[in-house]
């Protein structure tokens, strides 16, 4: 993935009064998962909406390939949309769905015929092709969809919300398909998702968005273990967020309302205020009363099959939550010690 | 809730409430069109009522089989070997036809552009489209005399122009019918076919668009297909009633035009033969059997859908 | 982009079409002030035609006639459709619903002529006169059918529940639905009442079959005036009834959009 495949440079765009995408720039290559993650309104649709061609944008470059989009109409696009409430043709059968745009492309029947075949294999549908649109289950309604936004071979696949209509068990089988065929067609996906568990199954690379602007760009695990900022920390995964400010003694030190907590070096100034962002998973718990942790007693705890999820009161207003492996020891009201690694949590300055 | 096969049975008081509406249809509406077999079977008289035999409640039993047997299809035969009936009933059917395609040509983009206005404006436009239907028919049709004249505004106009020396002769023709069918029928075919378009999920449009149709070929390939429903209700509300149409052709059309309507007016109130014109009815009613038959059923398909 | 060409095609659709509608009509009214009896020529502006109505007896008996006829037909139609349409709508499938129904929606389509030759028919069977209480039967039966088609639509918008609670508290069906459905669906049982109003006001054909001496309507004055040409007369009766239909629905839109709002 040397030369990105979509190039995303200095976008914006406003609807009146509200600004749905300030100055966003991103490059999606070739052959990649990728994830527009946020919550509503944060400008993740309005984008998808500007690559597929249904929205123009105020400022800003979008190309494909090194050629620029501006000015193109949808159906020049070489990008084609899975929509998320599918929008299927209901007076055409599956096979007259998934063939519409190579119909539009001008090929001939008997290509058309191949490829619907083609797609229905792939889908695992075949024998389906005659069948009326009403009589599909919800999930042969997605595959039709998605098998109708591939059949012209787009570079580009855009997916809105692709799981979102779908009951959990379907998701989780649905999330593997998807990622299968992106895989082995090799054309870039890019999904809009709010749902981040989605967003970190399925992508390569995540751009999480707030408010019309992107917040950081990574790897799940990038993202999940070093959020760039409290937005995304909080975002992405569960986390405690400790207000504190900081102390520098020998070492850098974080003053939390509960003690002190040894942190790798930052670049904040000594009495700072900051929060620190800690994972559950990163907080270690002990029985009993030891040296130098941060004293708690449990509140409560929720056992959730292969680990533990323990509410501990500390000295704080906030209770903070600890997940652990071996925790199914511990009741209500057991006294225990925590303790937080120097490079466990993410600090964050105040304003951020 | 009942089944889709059982009939439902209805309680003392709902049938107290229905008693009213459908006593007044079957007197009014059903029990007439018997009437209309039977004095289709009489002959003419010169008496009150015009036609005879008259069944009378006081006739006994042998009466009444003499009267039976004295009924004949007359009345049918002279229809069928009178020209101008024939002809006034295919020229109406050919005319209505007419005029309901070219109601279907102007009306599809006009519900088009109304379906596609902005949601707020769209209220008050559908009102002003539908406003001329609320003012009198006659009046309409009575305008469009105005126009359509040899010393009409629109000849007028044209000569004015410079376009024509000598005015053309649009007035008192087939042609002239056509114009006021359409222009008096035209909120009946604009309305369901609003309603079809109207209906229609917008990201289809969208979807056609992002698989590579341009705005025309979505049009056909989509939008056009799924209004279906609405241009076959349109048409058959401007083609049933037209067919029948009076005021139309008597205004507007030549002593040539042949309608239907027309002719069987002149045979009730001109020439008071009421078998006849009783006749002409059936005949007409028949004809448009088919058609009636499949409205009802779309209008039973869509209740059904509820 | 090409999204403008496609709205301005949109919008020229829209002015043509409103152009071809309101056309005639416009024309109408303005001749109706014109000094001329002359189509093309133009006379000057002048009411004179307003006032030789004012003098014309059987124009205004006939304007009378048809008012009365059209608010006691109209009362009738209303009734009947709103019962009608409560069958239809609350009462299940019963027994000859489909008959019921067809008949129902017959009239909508159906010539006028058969359905005036029918009505006619009708009275001479039953050996009634035809006057002003034949006419108003024959206007209360076509138009019923427009009224149940009317009030039928409002009631199935509504929301069921809503009954279903009142119920709930202790109503019986017939409470429930007199207190609670039909104050909401008024707005559409006042629509189908002007609309059955205006049906009658306007109809010539019925008229001429179910009506008898005495008892002329307007469109019967008017299409007898008519066929002797066109009339400056007509043009300013004509102007008459079309700015008395408007007045009645801007008044009902106005009196619409209030209730509406305050929904």
């Amino acid at each position: 993935m040397t030369e990105a495949l979509l190039s995303i440079c200095n976008v914006s765009k406003r609807f009146g009064a509200v600004t749905a995408l300030d100055d966003v720039s991103l490059d999606v290559g070739a052959g990649e998962f990728f994830a527009l993650l946020g919550p509503s309104g944060c400008g993740k649709t309005t984008l998808m909406r500007a690559v597929a061609g249904f929205e123009t944008p105020d400022a800003g470059r979008i190309s494909l390939a090194g050629r620029d989009l501006a000015g193109e109409p949808p159906y020049r696009r070489p990008v084609n949309m899975m929509f998320q409430s599918y929008a299927l043709f209901p007076h055409l059968d599956v096979a007259g769905n998934i063939g519409f745009g190579l119909k539009q492309q001008g090929r001939s029947r008997a290509e058309i015929e191949s490829r619907v075949e083609e797609l229905l294999r792939i889908m695992q549908m075949s024998g389906l092709g005659a069948r009326k649109i009403e009589q599909l289950s919800g999930g042969q309604k997605q595959r039709v969809a998605l098998a109708r936004a591939l059949a012209p071979g787009p570079s580009l696949l855009l997916l809105d919300e692709p799981l979102g209509a779908l009951d959990r068990q379907l998701r989780e089988d649905t999330q593997f398909q998807l990622k299968d065929i992106q895989r082995r067609l090799n054309t870039s996906f890019v999904i809009v998702t709010h749902d981040q568990d989605e967003a970190l199954a399925l992508a390569d690379r995540i751009a999480v968005m707030r408010a019309g602007r992107i917040e950081q760009v990574g790897a799940p695990a990038k993202i999940y273990r070093r959020p760039r900022t409290r937005f995304v920390a909080g975002f992405v995964g569960q986390t405690n967020m400790i207000d504190g400010v900081i102390e520098n003694g020998s070492g850098d030190w974080f003053v939390a309302p509960f003690g002190r907590i040894s942190v790798a070096s930052c670049n904040l100034a000594a009495g700072a205020k900051a929060t620190l962002s800690v994972r559950p998973e990163n907080i270690e718990i002990m029985r009993g009363d030891s040296i130098g942790g941060i004293l708690g007693v449990v509140d409560d705890v929720a056992f959730r099959g292969e680990s533990t999820l323990l509410r501990v009161r500390v000295n704080a207003s906030e209770p903070l939550l600890v997940s652990s492996t071996k925790g199914e020891n511990l009741a209500k009201d057991d006294v225990v010690t925590l303790h937080i690694a120097p490079d466990a949590g993410t600090l964050f300055a105040e304003d951020r | 809730m009942t089944g889709k096969g059982s009939k439902t049975r209805l309680s003392p008081s709902q049938r107290l409430a229905l008693a009213a509406p459908y006593g007044w249809i079957v007197l009014f509406l059903i029990a007439p069109f018997v009437l209309i077999a039977k004095i289709s079977l009489s002959r003419p008289a010169t008496a009150r009522p015009p036609y005879e035999p008259v069944f009378d409640l006081t006739d006994g039993f042998a009466r009444f089989l003499e009267k039976l047997s004295s009924l004949s299809l007359d009345a049918y035969r002279g229809l069928a070997n009178d020209s101008i009936y024939v002809d006034s009933y295919l020229s109406s059917l050919v005319i209505a036809a007419v005029a309901t395609f070219f109601t279907l040509l102007l009306a599809y983009p006009f519900a088009l552009a109304l379906a596609r206005a902005p949601q707020r404006v769209r209220p008050m436009l559908i009102g002003f489209a539908v406003a001329p239907f609320w003012t009198s028919f006659l009046i309409r049709v009575y305008a469009w005399i105005a126009l359509l004249k040899d010393e009409g505004l629109i000849n007028h106009a044209l000569k004015a122009l410079g376009l024509i020396d000598a005015p053309l002769p649009m007035f008192a023709t087939s042609g002239a019918v056509v114009v006021g069918i359409v222009y008096s029928y035209l909120p009946f075919m604009l309305l369901p076919l609003y309603a079809s378009i109207e209906r229609q999920d917008a990201t289809l449009r969208e979807a056609a668009a992002d698989l590579g149709a341009t705005p025309w070929r979505a049009f056909w390939a989509v939008t056009f297909p799924l209004s279906r429903e609405g241009i076959i209700a349109g048409s058959l509300l401007v083609f049933i009633p037209a067919v029948g149409e009076f005021v139309i052709p008597d205004l507007l059309g030549g002593s040539d035009t042949l309608m239907i309507g027309r002719t069987l007016w002149n045979d009730f109130f001109a020439n008071r033969d009421w078998p006849a014109a009783s006749a002409a009815a059936i005949v007409l009613l028949a004809l448009l059997s088919a058609p009636l038959l499949f409205y009802e059923r779309l209008r039973l398909k869509e209740e059904e859908r509820r | 982009m090409k999204a403008g060409a496609r709205s301005l095609a949109h919008w020229s659709a829209l002015a043509l079409g409103f152009l071809f509608l309101y056309g005639p009509i416009v024309i109408l009214v303005v001749m109706s002030f014109n000094a001329s009896r002359l189509v093309a020529v133009w006379g000057g502006f002048s009411t004179k035609w307003y006032y030789a109505l004012l003098s014309d007896e059987q124009m205004l008996n006939a304007a009378r006639t048809s008012l009365v006829a059209a608010a006691l037909s109209a009362a009738f139609a209303t009734m009947n459709g709103l019962l009608a349409a409560l069958a239809l709508a609350r009462f299940g499938r019963f027994k000859t619903r489909t008959l019921f129904f067809s008949a129902i929606h017959a009239p909508l389509v159906l010539p006028e002529v058969v359905l005036g030759l029918s009505l006619l028919l009708c009275f001479v069977a039953l050996g009634i006169d035809r006057g002003l209480a034949t006419l108003v039967v024959a206007h209360a039966t076509f138009t019923m059918c427009f009224a149940a088609v009317v009030i039928l639509a409002a009631l199935r918008e509504c929301d069921m529940t809503l009954e279903e609670a009142a119920m709930d508290l202790g109503a019986t069906p017939a409470q429930a639905f007199v207190k609670i459905t039909l104050p909401l669906i008024a707005p559409s049982i006042a629509s189908a009442y002007l609309l059955a109003f205006t049906l009658s006001l306007d109809d010539l054909v019925i008229a001429s079959f179910a009506t008898g001496p005495g008892a002329t309507t307007l469109p019967m004055r008017i299409y007898s005036q008519v066929r002797l040409g066109v009339s400056p007369e007509v043009n300013a009766i004509s102007t008459l009834l079309l700015g008395f239909v408007a007045l009645a629905l801007a008044l009902s839109a106005f009196a619409m959009r209030g209730r509406s709002r305050a929904a």
